[in-house]
């Protein structure tokens, strides 16, 4: 993950969690979280590729 | 370091002479300037092609992988230390090796020393401090100290980590380097210039996979980038893929890396591709308090538990 941010990924868009199966309530929040915080950030622009290149 | 050579080569005869190792793994001088390359002594008479000096980038460590005779190696400090992880990582045992250690002075950074040269350069040759270049027909003194590898300008073990015969003294031991100088000015830049300076970093390298064919650390029969069912990544020249390899190769080396340079020294495009495993190597550094190679009883981080280890980016 330091990697990531350090060539350049911005840090919200990696999230590590570690949730159990009981823990219903905690996996609706951090799911809330992530989607907010990719929202935030727009579209990723780097690091994908724009259409397949298939010959 | 010059003078390094006649006891590298009479340990070596004798290692050869009373059998106690098939062969021995040195450097013999290469085709073209500043480009030693392996030699493998089988007989004592070969040992006569061994020299030493400070373009021994290569790492040797890299020729021991799945090694089933015994083997006399010449090895300076970085080259033990992949030795200490080819024996943790099941590569080579050490009983079957004989480590000739080099307490190693630095080598030349051969990209840095053919920018400074219009012209092709047609010899290198040193006297202590002092590298002498003959190009274009004309001679050009430098200082060994301005054209150091830029892992070697910050190597704080230069000594062999561990050895059975020693090549000299050794030597003393750089204290007061910022190992990390380079990540951290990277480090300091907003995520849009990180990934601009990775782009035009890696947009001349061609796939040769110099880098990773020189690396002692990539030993794998198969490397994902050759695997095609599935297809970790493209194969092709497209940034993306390009960056996948660089960034997935250094994971890979992770925890590993003795930042030894080889890599960089191998490219033939002259990309720093380190600046990825460097990374990973001060992360190591810095949270697990882990050098890769400075033991072989030790255990890497990667596969030991411990409950401190730092945890806060899992929510
Ligand atoms: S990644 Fe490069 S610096 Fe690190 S061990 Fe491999 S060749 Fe040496
Ligand atoms: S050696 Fe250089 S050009 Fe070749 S794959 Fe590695 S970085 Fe790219």
């Amino acid at each position: 993950m330091n990697l990531m941010e350090h060539m350049g990924i911005e840090s919200d868009r990696i999230h590590f969690s570690w949730i159990s199966s009981a823990e219903s309530t905690k996996f609706v929040k951090v799911v809330k979280e992530v989607t907010e915080k990719v929202k935030a950030l727009g579209p990723q622009q780097h690091f994908k590729k724009n259409d397949a290149k298939v010959a | 370091m010059l003078d390094y050579i006649d006891k590298i080569k009479e340990i070596s005869e004798r290692l050869l002479k009373d059998c106690s190792v098939e062969m021995v793994i040195g450097f013999r001088k290469g085709t073209l300037p500043m480009m030693n390359e392996p030699c493998f002594a089988r007989t004592p008479e070969d040992v006569g092609q061994f020299v030493w000096d400070s373009n021994c980038g290569i790492n040797l460590a890299n020729y021991l992988t799945d090694r089933k005779e015994r083997i006399g190696i010449v090895a300076k400090g970085c080259d033990t230390r992949n030795i200490a992880t080819h024996i943790i990582e099941n590569k080579i045992s050490r009983e079957q090796l004989v480590v000739i250690g080099v307490p190693c002075k630095g080598m030349i950074d051969k990209h840095k020393i053919a920018t400074l040269f219009a012209d092709e350069i047609q010899t290198v040759t040193e006297n202590g401090e002092k590298i002498l270049v003959t190009a274009g027909g004309k001679e050009t003194p430098l200082n060994k100290s301005d054209v150091l590898q830029k892992n070697c300008a910050v190597c704080t073990h230069r000594n062999p980590v561990f050895y059975d015969e020693l090549a000299a003294e050794k030597v003393e031991e750089q204290q007061d380097v910022d190992r990390y100088a380079d990540v951290q000015e990277i480090e300091a830049m907003d995520t849009q210039e990180k990934w601009d300076y990775f782009e035009s970093l890696l947009s001349p390298c061609i796939r040769c996979y110099a880098c990773k064919n020189a690396c002692p650390l990539c030993y794998c029969p198969t490397c994902f980038v050759d695997e095609a069912k599935p297809q970790w990544v493209g194969k092709g020249q497209d940034p993306t893929d390009v960056r996948t390899f660089h960034f997935l190769r250094a994971f890979h080396c992770a925890g590993r890396c003795t930042d030894c340079g080889a890599c960089e020294r191998a490219c033939p495009v002259g990309i720093n591709m380190r600046v990825f495993t460097k990374k990973l190597e001060k992360d190591c550094f810095e949270q697990f308090g882990w050098e890769a190679g400075m033991s072989l009883d030790e255990r890497p981080p990667l596969d030991t538990y411990r409950p401190n280890d730092p945890n806060d980016f899992i929510k």
